[in-house]
């Protein structure tokens, strides 16, 4: 299954960047495709990016609310809301685990060899904050004498943005280099902080800064595809503990926000079938293969 | 076999649906204000403060 999951990550990071032009026309890929969304975290001005950035647009919207509404447009970012909603209702954060670029960048990072270190569970909470002010109220109310905001998650922060569009855009068109100051070097330092912190610990980012998985983790008990306990089938050995990426005690919370149903627990750890993978609530498989559902046995 | 249908549908949760209506419902509002056009016209351009640069 993590062969599968491993190919299912590969194929969707080539897809949401599968503009190979770049080289040669030295700028980023404008073509019709960028009316999709990206289910995971990808900077659309990467120059490979062929769908956009749902945590760049929701920013891009929210700073443009007032001008817009000015010139007569009601553009809420219902669009990009509604995408994102969608792919949160149907997967919720199976893509993070599955479709993220930016996540398998940090499980290959984590392969290398290296003393290993967990992460304290209330810094999970600090990617709510980057949801709630650094995309949703700054760029909506900090905004500038001509009425626009700034998308201050992107522009401040984002460490998937430096990896995937700045630095590649540097290289590029060398003259921007004239261009970068402490706001580039800022977000710099922050990529290469992710980066080692990545080797050091399982998905520093997506456990503590992406406001995309915070967004996701909303839909944890609404989500169609999900994992369940089997509750009359668990031991409660704790071994799905050893082998989750985010930190998650699955058996004593089936229902945790962090979550990113990558299958580890079901397919590596459980020995009992105490845990299957179920959508609308019938299961559709486990450990063991297709379920009958328990009430039905 | 009647039961084992009216079990299975019981099972079934209705949340998940409820909620992909909404979203779709909100993402056709959404097309229908023409925010397509406004995305696209964002996402085709380098927005080199946006990546921090500039």
């Amino acid at each position: 299954m993590e062969v599968i999951r491993k190919w299912i990550q590969t194929i969707m990071a080539l897809l949401v960047n599968g503009s190979w032009s770049f080289p040669f026309t030295r700028t980023i890929y404008q073509g019709p495709l960028k009316v999709v969304c990206s289910p995971g975290l990808n900077c659309y001005s990467c120059p490979a990016a062929t769908t956009y950035c749902p945590i760049g647009s929701l920013q891009q919207m929210m700073a443009g609310i007032r001008v817009a509404l000015e010139n007569g447009q009601n553009f809420f970012g219902l669009y990009v809301i509604g995408t994102m909603g969608i792919l949160g209702g149907v997967f919720g954060r199976l893509i993070c685990g599955w479709a993220c670029p930016f996540g398998l960048i940090q499980e290959l990072l984590h392969k290398i060899p290296s003393r290993k270190f967990n992460i304290p569970q209330k810094l999970n909470y600090i990617k709510y904050f980057f949801l709630i002010f650094f995309v949703i109220l700054l760029p909506l109310t900090a905004v500038d004498a001509f009425g626009y905001g700034e998308p201050w998650y992107c522009k401040y922060f984002c460490p998937a943005g430096t990896l995937e569009a700045g630095l590649p855009m540097l290289l590029l068109q060398p003259e921007l280099g004239r261009t970068i100051g402490p706001i580039f070097y800022n977000k710099l330092f922050i990529l290469v902080g992710f980066i080692i912190w990545s080797i050091l610990a399982s998905r520093p980012f997506c456990r503590t800064a992406c406001p995309l998985g915070a967004f996701y983790s909303l839909f944890k008990k609404l989500k169609l595809v999900k994992l369940r306990l089997v509750e009359e089938n668990c031991t409660k050995c704790g071994e799905c503990h050893s082998v989750c990426p985010m930190g998650v005690k699955f058996n004593e919370s089936p229902e945790n926000a962090e979550c990113i149903s990558c299958l580890k627990c079901m397919d590596k750890a459980c020995r009992f079938d105490a845990i299957t993978l179920e959508i609308a609530g019938l299961p559709i498989g486990s450990k063991s293969g297709p379920r009958i559902p328990v009430a039905l046995k | 076999m009647a039961r084992k249908k009216e079990e299975k549908t019981k099972n079934i949760r209705v949340a998940p649906f409820i909620t992909i209506l909404f979203f779709l419902v909100m993402g056709m509002i959404g097309i229908m204000n023409g925010e397509v056009g406004r995305v696209l016209a964002q996402a085709v351009q380098v927005c080199l403060s946006c990546i921090g640069i500039g």
